[in-house]
């Protein structure tokens, strides 16, 4: 009797690891949670800003693709976060947590606008060009490897470095637009030189540029000996050690070319799109492609998929705020909504949940299993 | 299952509890008001005389939304003329949250293709990115507040727009001088303590103008006027405001007046009792007791104008500075509980004045440079990279504010006013 009513304590339900799923059904599941998180979205807007669920979707899907200048937005939108997403990954499958892509770009748009500002108009524009996009990647390589040095060396932190870093960051543009616009209200404005070519359309070239940066990130990381070993240390420190992987030099290393691409994301940003700076140039795409790389698994080819996935998703739900003129917070919680979906779903993927059996069977059990015995 | 009950119950009792502590809070605040008279300039109506085609759009894009001071002053703006003109939804279309980057340009655009005629920007950095969707887009009207570039960038659709707030700013200083005097007559200070304290955001010409004729407003009815400025380095920061008016009062400043888009100064204010003479919208509700007055722009007449002129096919002026006489610049009610009696007639009298011409805010006989009467200024009206002086300002005994163009370049460094931290430190 005893064992029984332990038994009938049991929790309600519990959760067990999963064994690998298909990928189509793994894919099932995701599509159902979007389903889900798209249901659940347009009940919110009805409730909230009462407007009809088709109404919802329909502005949604008008908002991101609805016209041919929307649809190169959206692409460049993605490039431009797929590109930060790509300078993420190398250290994520590292397991180093590097939450300072933010101010690794924004270092690299600064350094490209200093020197736009200090010799545009004195030598050659492609000259100038190909200045602004090294000094910007230097800039990017310095701030990512400044916490890596430190984490190699003396073991710090690097989750609480690489976010001060992003503080600093910001600190030392709004430094210089007090330099360079002493009494202009701390705006710079649009700058006339070092801007990059026009290649059949604005946005073409950043696009371009991002595709060939996923395939050689892909590579990278699949197909060399350095991916290999940033694997290895992500695996296991220890045996990274054991095999004669010198960890301290792969974690400095991977955070450079971490720090470098982001500040030629920053470059792109500056030559092609902004030829401005602001302290939220950025505007929260460094930590944005944290979780376009998580969802992807830290696969640059999925991460296509993602980066578009979440920038169509912004540029619908500003539309739904535009539209229905409510709140901008709206949009803001529908991402959130879907996102918390997905990211709930992987889960489900990974686990199932078993629930109790109900207590009359398993009475019985445990009496046959005395029984038995 | 009785214990799972009963913490429920607890947990709701606490919910409830706090609930009512809240509500209380609320109720007790209410008993402290604030009384509050007409607004002295009065009101201005808008009237819709003539007609909106069906047709017409107008899109608007904002640096912020509802919870930034700023933009809400503008979008309060759009809702009184949407209302006064009845134009549907369809036909405002707002772009929230715009940065001050290329998004700017995306937005002007996507405003385009969705049919605009007009569209308006309101955040002083959106203006080169504007300027390229203008440049791009001839046959739609861009709009821009606070800019500087429209009379020099040679384009037919591009228009800036400021307000003469450093008339609103002259009559709020008024306000504060009377208040000053007041405590010089009750002995709470000697008239040598007459010092207020002004929380800015950048020394860039726009605050510069707007703290110069406070004080100079102030200094017409209390000579002995002296001023200090405390500069944040950001158009909004609470805790920088705060600060800086903190700083201010332990500096011995008696009143403090504020450039900066957040409630941080006249918070401050309120909880050590030292009146406040605010800007951008009226504090009352929040600072019952220390309150006095508040200028703000009103940006519906200018709206009226660029739809009008749209729908009438005439010119949009290229530099449209509005005044107190179409309700651009706007002042709040006084708080006669904060304010010196008769500050309403005295205010209602300086209005009179400042419209009729008989007294110019930067009349050059009221303040001095380095012991000297300004007889000549060149000041920066023409916006370059270099910030180079282009343009004579002063005539006739006077500094010409806004005429050369509607944002504001007054930004001589008068005597009377010490800035503290120049670099923001």
């Amino acid at each position: 009797m005893k064992t029984t009513e332990k038994r009938s304590r049991e929790p309600l339900f519990h959760v067990v690891k999963r064994d690998a799923l298909p990928w189509y059904k793994a894919m099932l599941i995701r599509v159902i949670a979007v389903a889900a998180a798209v249901l659940l979205c347009s009940l919110l807007s009805i409730v909230m800003i009462e407007a009809n669920p088709f109404e919802f979707v329909k502005t949604l899907v008008d908002g991101a693709v609805g016209s041919e200048r929307r649809l190169w937005k959206l692409a460049k939108d993605a490039a431009v976060l797929l590109c930060i997403s790509l300078a993420v990954t190398p250290a994520f499958r590292m397991k180093f947590w590097n939450i300072g892509a933010e101010g690794q770009t924004l270092i690299g748009a600064l350094a490209s606008v200093a020197v736009a500002v200090y010799l545009g108009g004195k030598i050659p524009e492609p000259a100038l060009l190909v200045l602004m996009a090294i000094a910007a990647i230097l800039a990017g390589a310095i701030w990512g490897g400044l916490p890596a040095i430190f984490k190699a060396k003396w073991n710090t932190n690097e989750t609480l470095f690489t976010l001060m870093m992003n503080y600093v960051a910001s600190g030392l543009v709004a430094y210089f637009l007090v330099v360079w616009r002493p009494s202009g209200g701390s705006v710079l404005g649009r700058l006339d030189f070092g801007h990059l070519p026009v290649i059949f359309h604005e946005y073409f070239l950043i696009i371009a540029i991002t595709i060939i940066l996923t395939a050689a990130v892909f590579v990278y990381l699949h197909y060399t000996k350095q991916g290999y070993e940033i694997s290895v240390v992500g695996e296991s420190e220890n045996t990274a050690r054991y095999i004669g992987i010198n960890v301290s030099k792969v974690i400095i290393r991977t955070m450079i070319v971490s720090g470098a691409i982001c500040g030629l994301a920053g470059f792109l940003i500056v030559g092609a799109l902004d030829h401005s700076i602001t302290a939220t140039t950025v505007g929260g795409l460094g930590f944005t492609a944290i979780m376009v790389s998580w969802l992807a698994k830290f696969n640059p080819l999925i991460m296509i998929g993602t980066s578009v996935f979440i920038t169509f998703l912004n540029q619908g739900s500003s539309q739904i705020s535009t539209n229905f003129n409510v709140d901008s917070s709206f949009p803001s919680m529908i991402v959130g909504v879907v996102l918390f979906f997905i990211i709930g779903c992987e889960f489900f993927i990974g686990y199932k949940v078993k629930f109790r059996e109900s207590t009359k069977s398993q009475s019985q059990e445990v009496v046959e299993n005395e029984s038995d015995s | 299952m009785f214990k799972k009950i009963l913490s429920l119950c607890l947990a709701l009792l606490m919910v409830a509890a706090l609930c009512a502590t809240l509500a209380s809070c609320s109720e007790d605040m209410e008993s402290d008001e604030a009384k509050i008279t007409d607004s002295p300039l009065g009101e201005v109506e808008l009237k819709k005389d003539f007609d909106v085609p069906e047709d017409f759009k107008i899109g608007f894009i904002l640096l912020h939304d509802e919870q930034s001071t700023y933009d809400l002053n503008f979008i309060n703006a759009v809702e009184k003329v949407k209302t006064v003109l009845g134009l549907t939804n369809e036909q405002v279309i707002y772009k929230k949250n715009v940065p001050e980057s290329n998004a700017c340009y995306e937005a002007a655009c996507d405003l385009v293709d969705e049919g605009c005629d007009i569209i308006f920007a309101d955040s002083f950095g959106h203006e080169t990115h504007l300027l390229k969707a203008a440049e791009e887009h001839p046959d739609v009207e861009f709009c821009h507040a606070t800019g500087t570039m429209a009379h020099t960038a040679g384009l037919d659709n591009f228009h800036n727009a400021f307000a003469s707030i450093y008339e609103g700013r002259y009559l709020a200083g008024v306000a504060a001088g009377l208040k000053l005097n007041e405590m010089i007559a009750n002995g709470d200070i000697t008239a040598e303590e007459a010092k207020m304290g002004y929380v800015g955001a950048f020394t860039f010409a726009e605050v510069i103008s707007g703290y110069t004729s406070f004080y100079l407003g102030a200094k017409s009815v209390c000579p002995s006027v002296t001023m200090e400025v405390q500069f944040t380095g950001s158009w909004y920061d609470e805790n920088g405001e705060k600060n800086a008016a903190t700083a201010l009062i332990n500096n011995g400043c008696v009143l403090i007046s504020q450039h900066a888009d957040s409630m941080g100064a006249p918070s401050v204010c309120e909880e050590k009792n030292v009146p406040n003479v605010s800007y951008n919208g009226s504090t009352a509700e929040s600072c019952p007791n220390t309150f006095i007055v508040s200028s703000r722009i009103d940006w519906a007449p200018y709206y009226m104008y660029i739809i009008k002129s749209y729908c009438q096919g005439t010119e949009i002026a290229t530099d449209w500075c509005g005044g107190a006489e179409q309700g651009s610049v706007v002042l709040t009610g006084i708080n006669e509980k904060a304010a010196a009696d008769g500050t309403y007639e005295k205010l209602v009298e300086v209005a009179a004045k400042l419209k009729s011409g008989e007294i110019k805010v930067f009349d050059t006989d009221t303040f001095t440079v380095g012991g000297e009467k300004l007889e000549s200024y060149t000041a920066d009206v023409n916006t370059d990279a270099a910030f180079t002086p282009d343009t004579e300002a002063i005539a006739d005994g006077y500094f010409h504010e806004s005429e050369y163009r509607a944002a504001p370049y007054f930004d001589v460094r008068i005597d009377g006013i010490k800035l503290l931290n120049e670099n923001y430190g």
